[in-house]
C-alpha cells in the first residue's frame, strides 16, 4: 500500500471536521460527500472537493452503499475514512471499497465481522485469557450446581430465565440462603412465562462503571494508549468521559490495558479500536463486554492525555505504514474529560432542538480543546443526531480538569438553542462527580431525582 | 364549529402511521380526544407524538407521510 494521497470522507458533523484536520496535517487531499441537508456543514466548507450523496435521509445518503462507492469512483480519492456510526462497522461496505482497490481507513472486513459480532468477540476474548462475565456456560441443572457455581464466582449472582429476553425474569441474590430460595421461583416463574423452567447463572455487577481501552494496531504489533471511563451514561448513550480511569488501582490498570492488547494481536488488529469492559468496584475485577472497530467518539480525552493524534496514526497505518511507536513511547500524562454538547434541552426531558446558531463563543486557553462542527449562521438539520461538539479539557490532575472543565462551561456559548451545555455545568459542581463515586446509573439516577431542578437553576441558556 | 389547523412542534420528517405498512393514526371522520397522537415527527433520532390539544372530529391531514415539516408549518385539520 502506498501512502493516502486522497481522502473520501464518508460521515458529518464533527467527525468529519476531525478527519480533515488530521488530513490536512498529513497533506492529504479531501472529498467530502454530503447529504442535500448538509450542503452547508462546516466540513463540506473546509474541503477540497465536495460530492453531494443524495436525499437528507440517512438511508439515500450516508449509508447508501452504491452512492458512496460512486463518489469514490468519480472522485478519484484513494481512500475512505468512515468515522464513527453510519458505515464505520460495515463489513461489506469495507470489502466493497476493498475490491474497488482503495483503502479503507479502519480494520479488514473479517476483523470487522468477527469482533463486531458479540458472540464471535466474546469467544476471541475467552481464548485470549480475557477475562468475561463469569457465569454458567449453558444452562444451570438443579439447585446444587448452581450453589457451587455461585460459591466460585462470589457473591451477588443473577439468575435470568434462559429463554427470556432483556430484563426478564432476572433475580439478583445476595447469599446462599436467597438464592436457595429464588431458584425453585425463578424455574416456576421460566416455566410460566417461557414454557421453559431452563435458567442461566451470573455474576452480578452492582454500580457497574463502563472502562475502555484505546488500542492501535498496524496488522502486525499492537499497542495501548491507555483507558478511558465512560460510566456517564443516559439511555446508554455515552455524555461525558474521562482518561484515565482514576478510580482503577494501577496494577488493575495495567492488567486491563494488558489485556486488551492480548486480544487485539490475536486478531492481529490494524487500525484504531476500543475494547469496551464493565468493571466491577466489589469484586474489583473486569469483563470483556465488546469491541469497537473504528474510531469513538471520545478518542479526544485519549489523544489529550498521551498527545498521540489517533486519527492521524489511523491514515498513516492505512497508508501501509507501521506503528509510529513503541509501547514504551506512549507516556499517559495528566487527566482529560469530554462533555457531549448535544443539541437537546436537558430541562425538558432532553428533547431534541435543532435550528439556526447565531452565536458561538468556544472557550480557549490551556488545556482546553473543542472539536466542533458548527459556526455561527449555521443551520443544525432535524435529520441526523444531536451531537454538536465535545469541548475537553485537560488538567496536571483531576481536580484542575474539573477546574478548568468550570470555567471553559462558563465561557461556552451557544444560543439561541438550548443545549447539554447547560447539564455538564450543573455536572461539575456535583460531589459525587468531583469524587468519582458513579456507576453507569448513577446520571438517570439524578435526573430521576435533584437533577433537574439543579440544571433549570444553573441553566444560562435562554430558553427555546 | 371551527377548523383548527395543527403544526408540527418541532421540525423534522413527519409520519402519519405508527410503523411501515400500518393504518394512519386519523381518518377522516374519526374522533380526536385531547392528548391522542395525530402523528409522529422524526427528530435528531428520536421520534416525539404530535398531540391533540382539544377533542374534535378529525378532518384529514395536509401533507403526505415522510413529508418534512418546519415547526409552524400545518399538519392537518380537525373541526373542534
Amino acid at each position: 500500500m502506498a501512502p493516502i494521497r486522497k481522502l473520501l470522507i464518508a460521515n458529518r458533523g464533527e467527525i468529519a471536521v476531525r478527519i480533515q484536520r488530521a488530513a490536512r496535517g498529513l497533506g492529504i487531499g479531501t472529498v467530502q460527500v454530503v447529504s442535500e441537508a448538509d450542503r452547508d456543514m462546516l466540513a463540506a466548507r473546509m474541503a477540497d472537493e465536495v460530492i453531494v450523496l443524495g436525499p437528507p435521509a440517512a438511508s439515500k445518503s450516508y449509508l447508501a452503499v452504491d452512492r458512496l462507492l460512486d463518489a469514490l469512483r468519480d472522485s478519484g480519492a484513494d481512500a475512505v475514512h468512515p468515522g464513527y456510526g453510519f458505515l464505520s462497522e460495515n463489513a461489506d461496505f469495507a470489502r466493497a471499497v476493498t475490491a474497488m482497490g482503495r483503502i479503507f481507513v479502519g480494520p479488514d472486513a473479517d476483523t470487522i465481522e468477527r469482533m463486531g459480532d458479540k458472540v464471535n468477540a466474546r469467544q476471541a476474548a475467552i481464548a485470549a485469557g480475557v477475562p468475561v462475565v463469569p457465569g454458567s456456560e449453558g444452562r444451570i441443572e438443579g439447585l446444587e450446581q448452581a450453589l457451587s457455581l455461585a460459591g466460585e464466582i462470589g457473591y451477588p449472582v443473577m439468575v435470568k430465565a434462559a429463554a427470556g429476553g432483556g430484563g426478564r425474569g432476572i433475580r439478583v441474590s445476595h447469599t446462599a440462603g436467597e438464592l436457595a430460595a429464588a431458584i425453585p421461583t425463578a424455574m416456576a416463574e421460566a416455566r410460566a412465562g417461557f414454557g421453559d423452567p431452563g435458567l442461566y447463572l451470573e455474576a452480578y455487577v452492582e454500580k457497574a462503571r463502563h472502562i475502555e481501552v484505546q488500542i492501535l494496531g498496524d496488522g502486525e504489533d499492537v499497542i495501548h494508549l491507555h483507558e478511558r471511563e465512560c460510566s456517564l451514561q443516559r439511555r446508554r448513550q455515552k455524555v461525558w468521559e474521562e482518561a484515565p480511569a482514576a478510580m482503577l488501582d494501577p496494577g488493575l490498570r495495567a492488567e486491563l490495558c494488558a489485556s486488551a492488547v492480548r486480544l487485539s494481536r490475536a486478531v492481529r488488529y490494524r487500525g484504531a479500536g476500543t475494547m469496551e469492559y464493565l468493571y466491577d468496584p466489589k469484586r474489583q475485577a473486569f469483563y470483556f463486554i465488546e469491541m469497537n472497530t473504528r474510531i469513538q467518539v471520545e478518542h479526544p480525552v485519549t489523544e489529550m492525555v498521551t498527545g498521540v493524534d489517533l486519527v492521524r496514526e489511523m491514515l498513516l497505518i492505512a497508508g501501509g505504514g507501521k506503528l509510529s511507536m513503541t509501547q514504551e513511547d506512549v507516556r499517559c500524562t495528566g487527566h482529560a474529560i469530554e462533555v457531549r454538547i448535544n443539541a437537546e434541552n436537558p430541562a425538558r426531558n432532553f428533547l431534541p432542538n435543532p435550528g439556526h446558531i447565531e452565536t458561538l463563543r468556544v472557550p480557549e486557553g490551556p488545556g482546553v480543546r473543542f472539536d466542533g462542527g458548527i459556526y455561527p449562521g449555521y443551520r443544525v438539520p432535524p435529520f441526523y443526531d444531536s451531537l454538536l461538539g465535545k469541548l475537553i479539557v485537560a488538567g496536571d490532575s483531576r481536580e484542575q480538569a474539573f477546574d478548568r472543565l468550570a470555567a471553559a462551561l462558563e465561557s461556552l456559548e451557544i444560543g439561541p438553542i438550548a443545549t447539554t451545555a447547560a447539564l455538564h455545568r450543573a455536572l461539575v459542581q456535583e460531589p459525587d462527580m468531583r469524587a468519582g463515586a458513579v456507576s453507569t446509573r448513577w446520571l438517570e439516577d439524578w435526573l430521576e431525582g435533584p437533577g433537574v431542578a439543579v440544571i433549570a437553576e444553573g441553566r444560562r441558556d435562554p430558553v427555546a | 364549529m371551527a377548523i383548527k389547523r395543527i403544526e408540527s412542534p418541532l421540525p423534522g420528517v413527519i409520519y402519519l402511521s405508527p410503523a411501515p405498512g400500518e393504518p394512519v393514526f386519523k381518518a377522516p371522520g374519526d374522533s380526536v380526544a385531547a392528548g391522542d397522537t395525530l402523528a409522529l415527527v422524526e427528530v435528531m433520532k428520536s421520534y416525539m407524538p404530535v398531540e391533540a390539544e382539544e377533542a374534535g372530529i378529525f378532518r384529514g391531514y395536509l401533507v403526505e407521510s415522510e413529508t418534512v415539516l418546519e415547526p409552524g408549518e400545518p399538519l392537518c385539520e380537525i373541526e373542534v
